[in-house]
């Protein structure tokens, strides 16, 4: 009989190149991802070295990071961000990159239209010079985060240099009551383990309250792993994955479709394989999640209080909570539920998709936001804010007094100008609370999307099961 | 890439733990499409006061830390965003060498393909060491690569960890591209055998 072998290890084993004992394994890449930030460099260094794209059929190239939201007129974004987005085209077109500009009616968000155009698929190995890429895991992937050197080397070769790394197997059992959601779930382990707690590992995500998730949930679990530090977060194919894909128009069509998923249903994890580690999480009883501090693994449940610093033993972390908490400017032992917030950001790779927006609309639906309130909403994708108009979301959003935009990253990173002002709160559907993220000086408390609108409503950190 | 083999430098403490790439360059330095003018991006919100005049509590702006090449940091240094622009950014100002207790994956990974060598030491000795910078800021450690070593001022010698691969390729200053590339024919016999 041979080796019982995990989800991970398949898909390893089966993109390997060449192995050495001097040198990373050579790991073959099917699908490379590229936006306009983390690229110029990298098509320099080929035009430096007279190299080609190798596979420019397995290479898509997509606006999102710098784009505005407010206008698909380029002209609009700031000189810098114009000159860097008109490189980015130029590159495509000249290395002959499948290209999704802003004109494109399928452009979106890297994460957000991988999977959604049906590029992102089973069994793959997936990079992007974006850590976020972690997201198409959900698919049974292996998907991670590449420098700006890797991308020019899957460019050129096709390939990545890589040492194996550590699996971990991540179970989460138990049923999420109402209003808990896959964020709450993926902010319950990032503060469970912490923002280091993966580090060297990739997750792979299991249990009964996994195979509930439908495949946009998964995603948003998904992205959220490198918040622990994991190179990637997998969840095992299933009929949900398959069903999501069938039909998305760069899936496998007719014949190659059914061979395909023959081949995918080969993929989950062996009976008896074993991971590194394992980690329980159990979330039967588990509520809305609110990070309070200034990365993502200092998370609490919404009825919970902020830690106090004179509680922790470790020297260290005693003074990290500090520095966060003096820059959050939030008291130890205090409540975070009730807390003032002035900006609500509904969008990102984590949770700009159509349940998404559809979750945030139950709870705006027939409501205004409170008074001073900005409300941001940024479809993933120019799908999803086609779709979503389609069913009334932009109108329902506008009524309650919010802003709705074209697709892209916007205040997730704050690079296109829209962001907080110094000293602003906001509840965000985004992954990183880091200091200053979403806008020098601004505060961010993470969260899912019902959260995130609930608060829109009330002007205050709210448990959106009061408004359901 | 730029090669590295040994120096000696004073120490910049920088005793916070878990500094994203997000501190180490914000985004809004990122519409470059090269590598230059990062440094001035380096830290940008903790190493600038709000009317963007220096912060004179930030050690990359003290006097006693001007020319150090090692930057001394806590725990889990480089987490967040995958950004290259980070050591772009911390090699642009002149640090060539970062010690912590551990590295964010990516963050290392990305140091190692600029000669930017990440050295993973114990709690025990990463303590002496901001003990050490805090004390005798102009105190200097030496590096050696080949050696694999750590010299603190009193002569003890700490050795640290590296895989040769990324070693060889720092000794040397070779771009790690060049062995891809010479991989060529098997990377054409994996994609033709899967076709």
């Amino acid at each position: 009989m041979t080796q019982p072998k995990t989800l991970f290890e398949k898909i390893w084993e089966s993109h390997l190149v060449a192995e050495s004992d001097d040198a990373p394994s050579i790991l073959y890449i099917d699908l490379h991802l590229v936006h306009e930030v983390t690229s110029p460099q990298a098509f320099s260094g080929l035009r430096e070295k007279g190299l080609k794209v190798r596979r420019p059929e397995r290479t898509i190239g997509t606006m999102d990071h710098s784009i505005p939201t407010l206008s698909l007129d380029l002209e609009t974004a700031d000189a810098m961000a114009i000159q860097q987005l008109e490189q980015f085209e130029k590159n495509c077109d000249q290395f002959g990159v499948q290209f999704y500009g802003m004109d494109s009616p399928n452009r979106g968000i890297v994460h957000v239209i991988g999977p959604e155009q049906g590029f992102t698929q089973p069994g793959q190995t997936i990079v992007c010079g974006d850590s976020h890429t972690s997201t198409h895991g959900a698919f049974g992937a292996l998907a991670f985060g590449i420098g700006t050197s890797e991308v020019e080397h899957v460019l050129a070769s096709q390939s990545l240099l890589q040492n194996r790394p550590k699996t971990c197997l991540v179970k989460f059992e138990g049923k999420l009551q109402p209003g808990v959601t896959a964020k709450d779930m993926i902010l319950a382990l990032n503060a469970k383990i912490g923002i280091g707690g993966g580090t060297g590992y990739v997750f792979e995500y299991a249990g009964e309250a996994i195979r509930a998730l439908n495949m946009e949930e998964r995603m948003t679990l998904c992205n959220m792993s490198i918040e622990a530090g994991a190179r990637a977060g997998m969840v095992a194919p299933d009929d949900v994955t398959f069903d999501y894909l069938k039909g998305r128009p760069y899936a496998p069509q007719g014949e190659a479709w059914d061979a395909a998923v023959t081949k995918w249903r080969k993929l989950p994890s062996d009976k008896g394989a074993e991971y590194d580690k394992t980690i329980n999480v159990d979330v039967e009883n588990l509520e809305p999640m609110v990070t309070f501090g200034t990365n993502p693994g200092m998370g609490i449940q919404v009825s919970e209080a902020v830690p106090s610093p004179n509680n922790e033993r470790d020297a260290a972390k005693q003074s990290a909570l500090q520095k966060a908490l003096d820059y959050m400017d939030l008291v130890p032992a205090s409540n975070l539920k009730g807390h003032t917030v002035n900006v609500v950001f509904i969008g990102s790779c984590t949770n700009s998709r159509m349940s998404d927006l559809r979750a945030a609309a139950s709870i705006l639906k027939g409501r205004k936001v409170a008074e001073g309130m900005r409300l941001l909403v940024v479809p993933g994708s120019e799908n999803i804010r086609k779709e979503a108009e389609a069913e009334g979301i932009d109108k329902i959003v506008r009524d309650a007094g919010g802003e709705w935009r074209f697709a892209g990253c916007s205040m997730c990173i704050a690079m296109n100008g829209d962001n907080l002002e110094p000293g602003q709160y906001a509840v965000s559907t985004s992954n990183r609370n880091f200091e200053g993220r979403q806008g020098k000086g601004g505060r961010t408390f993470l969260a899912s999307p019902l959260t995130a609108a609930a608060s829109a409503i009330t002007g205050k950190v709210t448990d959106p099961r009061e408004l359901m | 890439m730029k090669s590295f083999t040994k120096l000696t430098s004073k120490i910049i403490p920088l005793p916070n733990t878990d500094v994203d790439t997000d501190q180490i360059i914000p985004a809004r330095y990122l519409k470059v499409i090269d590598k230059s003018g990062l440094a001035e991006g380096l830290f940008d919100s903790w190493r600038r006061l709000e009317d963007g005049s220096p912060n004179p509590d930030f050690p990359l702006n003290q006097d006693e830390y001007q020319g150090a090449q090692v930057l001394l940091a806590g725990d889990n240094f480089g987490c967040g965003s995958s950004r290259e622009h980070a050591p772009w950014a911390l090699m642009g100002w002149g640090i060539n060498v970062v010690i912590s207790t551990s590295f964010a994956d990516i963050f290392r990974g990305n140091a190692l393909k600029n000669g930017l060598l990440p050295i993973v030491v114990s709690e025990e000795i990463q303590t002496s060491l901001f003990d050490l910078s805090e004390e005798a800021p102009t105190a200097t450690v030496d590096i050696n690569l080949e050696t694999q070593t750590l010299t603190l001022p009193d002569g003890t010698q700490v050795s640290f960890e590296i895989d040769t691969f990324s070693k060889t390729c720092m000794l040397e200053g070779i771009d790690q591209l060049g062995y891809l590339l010479k991989h060529d024919e098997q990377i054409a016999a994996f994609e033709e055998a899967r076709a």
